[in-house]
C-alpha cells in the first residue's frame, strides 16, 4: 500500500479535478471528456474495446518479441568485430531516424492490411533501443574479466554466454523497457493505417467526434504499455536483485 | 627440487626472461631488453614507480599480451597460471562458490569435482561460511580472499598478483599477507607479486626486484634476508626495517 499510495493520490486528485472542471463548464465536454464519460464509454463499448485491445496486445507483443530477438542477435553480431560494427551500425542509426508515420504506408504495400503490417510497425519502432543498449552492454565488459576468461582458455562463445551477456543484462533490460513502450506506440500507428485494434478504434471514434471513446481507447493503450513495462521490471527484479545496484534494496 | 622455504617439494615453475621488449602504440617503450630469471617455487616481489612496466611484465608472463621482442621461457613449457588483479573482479551474479569454481568450469571440469575443489580452497582461505553469499554481500577483504581462492582452485604452478591488496585497509592487508605467505609455503608455487608497497614486498617475498621509472631496467635485485616463517610480530623487527630501507634507497635513486 505504501508503494501504491504516492501515484494513487495525484490520480484521484486529477480525476476529480477534471470531472469538476468539465461538469462546471469551464472546459467543453467535446474537447476533453469528463472522467465519468470515459468510464461510461469503457463500459458501453466493452466488447468492441476488449476485442481491439486483444488485437493490439497481440501485435505489440509479437513486435516486441521480434525486436528483442532480432535486436539482441544483431547487437551480438555487431559486437563481434569493430569492422562489422563500423559497417552496419550507421544503418541501424539511420533506421532509427526514419519516422514510422512516413514508412507505415510502405508497410501496408509490403504486408497488406492487417496484423502483419501492425507487427512490422511495432517491430520497426522498438528495435533500435534494444540494439543500442545491448551493444553498449556487450562492449562494456570488464577487461580484467575478459583477461581471466582468456587465461583459462574460454572460447568466444563461452565468454559471450558466461561473461559478456550476463554483464550486459542491466543495459539490455533498460533497452527492453524503452522498447516495450515503443512497441505499443508502433502497433497503434500501424493500426491507424493498416489494421484493426485500438488504433483503428481511435481513428473511427475521432471521425465520429466521440472524444470519450478516443480517451477510453488511449487509456487502454497506456495500460498495455504499462503492463509490458511492468513485465520487464519483473524480469529485471528477478534476474538482477541479488547483484545489481538498480534492483538491490527494492 | 626443494623450494626456497624448505618445507616441501616445489611445485612451482622456473622462468627465464631474455631481452624482453614491450612497446605501446609503436612509440612508447615500456620495457627494453629486460633479463630476469626466476627459480621454481620462488616468491618474487616486483617494486617500482607507477608506469614503470610492472603490470605489463605480469601480463606478458601470463601470455595475455605478447612481448615485442625477446623471449619468456618457462620450465616446464606448459603450465597452469593464475592471475589475481588489483581489485577482486568477481562475477557479481555468481555466489562465492560459483566464483571460486569458475576457472575449473571454464576448463571443463565436472560440476561435482569443481565444487569439491572450490570448497576445499574456500576452507583454506576461511570462507566456508560465505559460500552462498554474493560479492555485494561481502567485505572488501572477503572479496579479495574469494579472488585468491579462485586463483588457487586450479592448483597453479605460477601465481601472478598485480597489487592485489592495494585497495584494502591495513589490518585486512596484514591478515591477508600472512595468509598468502602460508598458502605459498604449503603449495610451493612460484609467485610474482607486483606492489607499490615497500613494506609489503619486504614482508612477503624471498626476493625483490626494483624497476627503474623508464624501460623496465632492474635497479636492485635482492634476496630478502628474513626467516621463512613470517608472522605479524616480524613487522616491528629491525631486520624487516633493514630490508625496507634497502628497497627504499633503490626506489629513491630515481
Amino acid at each position: 500500500m505504501k508503494r501504491l499510495l504516492p501515484p494513487l493520490i495525484p490520480f484521484v486528485v486529477i480525476t476529480l479535478g477534471l470531472e469538476f472542471v468539465v461538469r462546471s463548464g469551464l472546459v467543453a465536454g467535446y474537447l476533453v471528456p469528463a472522467p465519468s464519460a470515459v468510464f461510461r464509454a469503457l463500459v458501453d463499448s466493452r466488447d468492441e474495446l476488449a476485442a481491439a485491445m486483444a488485437k493490439t496486445s497481440a501485435a505489440a507483443l509479437i513486435g516486441f518479441a521480434l525486436s528483442t530477438l532480432v535486436g539482441i542477435s544483431f547487437a551480438v553480431l555487431l559486437s563481434s568485430s569493430r569492422a562489422i560494427q563500423r559497417a552496419f551500425y550507421p544503418y541501424a542509426v539511420f533506421f532509427q531516424t526514419v519516422p514510422i508515420i512516413a514508412i507505415a504506408p510502405l508497410l501496408v504495400i509490403w504486408f497488406g492490411y492487417g496484423m502483419k503490417t501492425v507487427i512490422a510497425s511495432a517491430f520497426v519502432v522498438s528495435i533500435f533501443p534494444v540494439i543500442a543498449n545491448t551493444l553498449t552492454g556487450l562492449l562494456s565488459t570488464d577487461p580484467a574479466l575478459r583477461d581471466l576468461f582468456r587465461l583459462y582458455g574460454a572460447s568466444p562463445g563461452v565468454t559471450l554466454v558466461k561473461l559478456r551477456f550476463p554483464a550486459a543484462l542491466p543495459q539490455i533490460l533498460t533497452g527492453l523497457r524503452v522498447a516495450s513502450g515503443l512497441a505499443v506506440i508502433g502497433a497503434i500507428v500501424g493500426e491507424f493505417i493498416g489494421g484493426a485494434g485500438l488504433g483503428s478504434v481511435v481513428d473511427i471514434a475521432r471521425t465520429q467526434q466521440r472524444v470519450d471513446k478516443v480517451f477510453a481507447a488511449v487509456l487502454l493503450a497506456s495500460a498495455l504499455g504499462l503492463a509490458l513495462f511492468g513485465l520487464i521490471n519483473l524480469v529485471s527484479a528477478l534476474t538482477l536483485r541479488r547483484w545489481h545496484a538498480s534492483e538491490a534494496g527494492q | 627440487m626443494i623450494s626456497p622455504t624448505g618445507t616441501e617439494t616445489a611445485r612451482g615453475v622456473a622462468l627465464r626472461l631474455e631481452r624482453v621488449r614491450r612497446v605501446f602504440d609503436n612509440q612508447f617503450v615500456v620495457i627494453e631488453g629486460m633479463d630476469l630469471s626466476i627459480d621454481a617455487g620462488e616468491f618474487l616481489a616486483v617494486l617500482g614507480p607507477s608506469g614503470c612496466g610492472k603490470s605489463t611484465l605480469l601480463r606478458m608472463i601470463a601470455r595475455l599480451s605478447p612481448p615485442d621482442g625477446g623471449s619468456i621461457v618457462t620450465d616446464p613449457p606448459e603450465i597452469r597460471t593464475a592471475f589475481v588483479f588489483q581489485d577482486a573482479h568477481l562475477l557479481p551474479w555468481r555466489n562465492t562458490l560459483d566464483n571460486t569454481a569458475l576457472p575449473l568450469e571454464l576448463m571443463g571440469v565436472g560440476r561435482d569435482q569443481r565444487y569439491a575443489q572450490a570448497r576445499a580452497v574456500l576452507a583454506q582461505v576461511g570462507l566456508t561460511e560465505a559460500e552462498t553469499r554474493y560479492p555485494a554481500q561481502l567485505s572488501g577483504g572477503m572479496r579479495m580472499r574469494v579472488s585468491l581462492a579462485r586463483a588457487l582452485v586450479t592448483e597453479p604452478r605460477l601465481l601472478l598478483m598485480d597489487e592485489p591488496f592495494a585497495a584494502l585497509d591495513e589490518i585486512t592487508r596484514f591478515h591477508l599477507e600472512v595468509q598468502l605467505r602460508e598458502l605459498w609455503q604449503r603449495r610451493g608455487m612460484t609467485v610474482i607479486f607486483v606492489t607499490h608497497s615497500i613494506s609489503e614486498a619486504a614482508f612477503l617475498a624471498n626476493r625483490a626486484v626494483v624497476l627503474a621509472r623508464r624501460g623496465g631496467k632492474i635497479r636492485l635485485d635482492r634476496q630478502i634476508d628474513l626467516p621463512a616463517q613470517r608472522t605479524n610480530e616480524l613487522r616491528s623487527d629491525a631486520r624487516l626495517g633493514h630490508e625496507m630501507k634497502l628497497l627504499m634507497s633503490a626506489m629513491e635513486e630515481e
